[in-house]
């Protein structure tokens, strides 16, 4: 297994409180495998990103418990140095906005080129040539000219190329994405998830992929993580999931998307609003939404139930919701 | 920058996660705080704070910010300290009955005595008689010249920065001409031809010279303001430009200005000080802390208390106003509560 | 039913780009939008579609009158009300209102929800007496399902989903007939952008309404609209009922468009035919010949630079009847099934569900 995350615990400390963002992740990604997370804002699924990658601001950020397995060692033993050299070289990160995640005053060439000298020692002229060709490797046209620009000249979907060519560089064995695709226009979001999917299974990477795009997760995942008050509440292969959700916010969120194949009646709507994290609901935090909800729901947490050998569900009711009975 | 995987990653770090992670979350608690999730539908921010009490009358910013300021004791302290200072300043004789001007050479610098708790100075002046009596000076100067700034830079920056166009360019072109009149020399220049010696030419000159600060201030945070979709939708609305500049710009541009204008009171009476040092501010028989701070510094080693008296008022009275404009910013700004 | 409530003919909205402080010169210009036409029926919605810089938001703002625009009509009950000012401007406020993306910055946030809701009435005087507007302001925030007792709290102290509804309620108060809606929902959380959506399809119903509904979402834009125009760097290129456009489209950058948004739904990942398109939307200050899309087009040919295609039906399907059949800016107009049709006994299709 290439990462496996184990009961992963993140608060944050706020001047009103403590906040709790991720309570209890699990979750594995193979090599060559696209492994979804999904959820709405404040669902915890960015700080879960950024705690496996390390980047997590402590504080006011503090990991709570649990593992990061990373070819069987725990990221979370190791000391910052000994991180610092799997970042880049063995796991890469691909930001939502990129504008802001590339540095304005480089050129971007210089940029890509850094990865080169700094981890493979390269000389300046072999970096650039390796940065030209890291540009054609994600299709930017005229990249021999290009190299020199900075990155205002390009536009978002290039510059989003851009930040896939610098995950790519030093060929790692894990990416995360989070939210890749969000800043993008439909047309451009297309071209570059295509550009993603394909460069991931010709490295034979693994990818995990963070969204709150239904659509987009169809598109590309081969598994799902749907998270919800930083829990992973349902944990499934793609097909299945779509086909019957085995908890009731998964079928909840499929239910409200309006589709593009038919203009359908009223949508249906998941009442209330998504948990405070300083007080998330005692029991299981969905049940104040829960058309399933009973008492139980209210006092006992929910154990991940097996549904079968591929599938999780954080729900006592999963088999009424797998039934489709989760609308009465 | 080595060994990052987008080698640019730290500056992304800090603002994805001092505000990705914890603003992100930072911008849930902001939408999510309130809400924990009620009843179907219904669900809605429950009362989080007492100041959000339901039902009753309507209520505005304003009536919200002095109830709000009646329960701070920053505010309290403050305006009380500058209630003491405006009432010495119109009528020193309640606490100062002696003249400032009666002094008596043989007892200069003389430490405290009966009936004269501050000392002497080196004229053998009262220090508390003439700390007393300074305040109507330095007050008068501090808060004229900053009331007159404040209104003349924000009136004018706020119809610039709303208005924009030829009249805009001209002004700002205008402020930039007097950002570069060095102040002291200028004062030196302008203030030698005046002949009275009264505390409203040096309150013209701080004004005149004043204005562009704020101005700026006032004009960026109007351009700022106007954008937001609030004012967008206000036009939408049919709303005048005089119900949009005062109902929805100036209450959200005027939190710079009044810091701003706060920490520049207490730059001019320090101003006022530095010109009657250099004697084209008010002059003696005049009675200032500026006057007085200036007379005693030749002989601190000697006298302190002639120095340092006059000196640690214009200290509080200072930080008296730079409080109090705090205080009112945040009482404004109805996030904060 | 199908009277039209406002006209749109031949709308520009131009911005020049100058250079200089005191003496500005013009050394170009933005041609954000760049010749619409539309109609828009009593009771209908009409959709309008497109990528970030198609010049959607500005038509929004040219209809609300928040923008002039630099040439063209807008009518109103057949009246052009672009060169309106004063008194008759602010009348026909009162009939057009807006709601915004952005539900944080679009409530002032030093202002009451009361006064926010209730300023309408200060504006429009006449509309509600004076001791009326409390009871009126309570009446709105129960009609958009908050709780009238929130009067008195701050735009912060709601989520993002409620103070859309409170800035829906802000653009109800004047009871207009038409309401511009620029990006309602996308903002907000899936789970909540269908409370905001079904919102605005039971005021409409509720307070007869006739809604401009402008999103980048397709799928989003089907379930509320009735009709949908799809715009590309400042026009419409196609335009009709949501089953002309999503599928009978004849424009190719509406068929790009629409075989580009994910489905959810994996099983379509492989009967799905994607059109990719290559490169990047071309400068609205330097817009090609022609046809404005033909820089991306495959089909594109040298006619396409010389001529700008009409919006209008096509001609090879002039003596046609049936779906195909609607106004398309394309020379070599076609029709292309993009969008699988739905499979009605897929187990993974919900939104049938009785609920």
């Amino acid at each position: 297994m290439l990462l496996e995350v184990r009961d992963l615990r993140v608060e944050f400390r706020t001047r009103d409180g403590v906040v709790h963002a991720v309570n209890g992740v699990t979750c594995e990604v193979d090599a060559g495998e696209t492994l979804a997370v999904l959820g709405e804002s404040g669902s915890g699924k960015s700080v879960t990103a950024q705690a496996i990658m390390g980047i997590l601001d402590i504080p006011p950020g503090r990991i709570g418990g649990g593992q990061v397995l990373f070819r069987g060692t725990d990221l979370l033993t190791l000391k910052e140095e000994e991180r610092r050299r799997i970042r880049g070289a063995e796991m890469a990160m691909i930001f939502q906005d990129s504008l802001s995640a590339l540095n304005p005053v480089m050129t971007v060439g210089a940029q890509l080129g850094e990865m080169f000298t700094v981890h493979r020692g390269m000389s300046r002229k072999d970096a650039r040539a390796r940065a030209v060709e890291l540009m054609d490797r994600v299709r930017i046209p005229a990249a021999s000219q290009r190299v020199r620009d900075y990155p205002h000249q390009f536009s978002g979907g290039m510059r989003q190329r851009i930040m896939i060519a610098m995950a790519l560089a030093l060929e790692p064995a894990l990416i995360i994405a989070d939210e890749p695709t969000t800043a993008l226009d439909v047309t451009v979001q297309a071209q570059v998830m295509d550009l993603l999917a394909e460069l991931r299974s010709e490295y034979g990477m693994g990818l995990l992929l963070i969204t709150h795009d239904l659509g987009v997760v169809a598109d590309v995942a081969d598994r799902i993580a749907v998270m919800y008050a930083g829990r992973i509440v349902e944990s499934a292969p793609v097909h299945d999931i779509y086909k019957a959700p085995a908890h009731p916010y998964t079928r909840g969120l499929l239910d409200s998307i309006p589709r593009l194949d038919h203009k359908g009646r009223e949508l249906y709507a998941i009442r209330g609003l998504p948990p405070n994290l300083q007080a998330i609901p005692p029991g299981c935090a969905f049940h104040p939404r829960c058309p399933l909800a009973r008492d139980v729901c209210r006092k006992d947490v929910p154990p991940l139930y097996e549904v079968s050998g591929t599938r999780t569900s954080a729900c006592h009711f999963w088999r009424e919701c797998l039934d489709g009975r989760a609308d009465s | 920058m080595p060994e990052q995987p987008p080698p640019h990653e730290p500056e992304r770090a800090v603002a994805g996660t001092g505000m990705g992670g914890a603003m992100d979350l930072g911008a849930r608690e902001a939408s999510t705080l309130e809400g924990a999730p009620g009843g179907p539908e219904s669900t809605g921010p429950v009362a989080l704070r007492s100041s959000a009490a339901s039902g009753g009358r309507a209520r505005s910013l304003w009536s919200d910010a002095w109830r709000d300021l009646r329960r701070n004791p920053v505010f309290l302290v403050s305006a009380l300290v500058i209630c003491f200072l405006v009432v010495i300043a119109i009528r020193p004789s309640l606490i100062a009955p002696g003249n400032p001007l009666t002094c008596d050479l043989a007892r200069a610098q003389d430490g405290p005595a009966p009936g004269h708790p501050f000392g002497f100075d080196g004229q053998g002046c009262d220090v508390y008689t003439r700390t007393v009596h300074g305040a109507r000076a330095s007050v008068t100067v501090g808060v004229c010249a900053t009331l007159g700034v404040a209104l003349l830079g924000s009136v004018l920056g706020g119809l610039a920065g709303y208005f924009g166009g030829a009249s805009d360019a001209l002004l700002s072109r205008a402020t930039d001409i007097f950002f570069a009149i060095p102040v002291v020399l200028g004062g030196l220049v302008l203030l030698s031809v005046v002949t009275s010696n009264t505390v409203w030419p040096v309150v013209g000159f701080i004004v005149l010279l004043g204005w562009p600060q704020i101005f700026r201030i006032a004009r960026g945070s109007v351009i700022a303001a106007k954008q937001q979709d609030y004012v967008q939708a206000a036009r939408a609305l049919g709303a005048s430009h005089s119900r949009i500049l005062l109902r929805h710009i100036a209450p959200n541009a005027v939190a710079p200005v009044i810091v701003v204008a706060t920490i520049a009171l207490g730059t001019y009476i320090a101003l006022e000080a530095t010109l009657s040092y250099l004697g084209v501010g008010l002059k003696p028989p005049s009675v200032s802390w500026g006057i007085d701070i200036s007379a005693a510094s030749p002989y601190v080693r000697n006298a302190p208390h002639a120095l340092l008296w006059p000196a640690g008022a214009l200290a509080i009275t200072v930080l008296a106003f730079i409080m109090l404009g705090d205080a009112v910013r945040d009482a404004l700004d109805p996030r904060l509560r | 039913m199908a009277e039209p409530i406002l006209e749109v003919r031949g709308l520009v909205k131009h911005y020049p780009l100058t250079r200089g402080v005191l003496f500005k010169k013009q050394i170009g210009e933005v041609r954000a939008v760049d010749g619409v036409d539309f109609t828009l029926d009593r009771g209908e919605t009409l959709g309008i579609v497109g990528e970030s810089g198609c010049g959607k938001s500005t038509v929004a703002k040219t209809l609300c009158n928040l923008e002039r625009p630099t040439a063209g009509e807008i009518r109103y009950r057949g009246e052009d009300i672009t060169r309106l000012s004063g008194k008759a401007l602010k009348a026909v406020r009162r009939n057009i209102q807006m709601v915004f993306q952005d539900p944080y910055t679009s409530l002032n946030p030093r202002m009451t929800v009361g006064d926010i809701i209730g300023e309408p009435y200060e504006i429009h005087p006449e509309v509600a007496p004076k001791g009326d507007r409390h009871r009126k302001v309570r009446e709105l925030l129960d009609v958009v399902g908050l709780d009238p007792e929130y009067v008195n709290r701050y735009p912060h102290q709601f989520s993002g989903g409620q103070r859309q509804r409170i800035g829906i309620a802000r653009a109800l108060a004047l009871r207009p007939e038409i309401v511009v809606a620029d990006e309602p929902v996308s903002a907000l959380d899936v789970s909540v952008q269908a409370q905001v959506i079904n919102l605005m399809e039971r005021l409409q119903t509720e307070f007869e309404l006739s809604y401009v509904f402008i999103a980048h979402d397709l799928s989003v834009v089907r379930h509320i609209s009735d009709r949908v125009g799809v715009m590309y760097l400042g026009r419409i290129v196609e335009i009709g009922t949501d089953e002309q456009i999503y599928e009978h489209p004849t424009h190719p950058y509406t068929q790009a468009l629409l075989s580009a948004v994910p489905v959810p739904d994996p099983d379509a990942r492989e009967r799905r035919e994607r059109i990719i398109l290559s490169g990047d939307v071309p400068s609205p200050t330097d817009i090609p010949s022609g046809c404005r899309f033909r820089t991306r087009c495959w089909k594109a040919r040298e006619r396409c630079a010389l001529e700008v295609p009409p919006l209008a039906v096509p001609a090879e399907f002039r003596y046609d009847t049936g779906p195909q059949v609607h106004d398309s800016a394309c020379h070599f107009a076609a029709e292309r099934q993009v969008v699988p049709p739905r499979e009605r006994d897929a187990g993974g299709d919900s939104s049938t569900r009785a609920h």
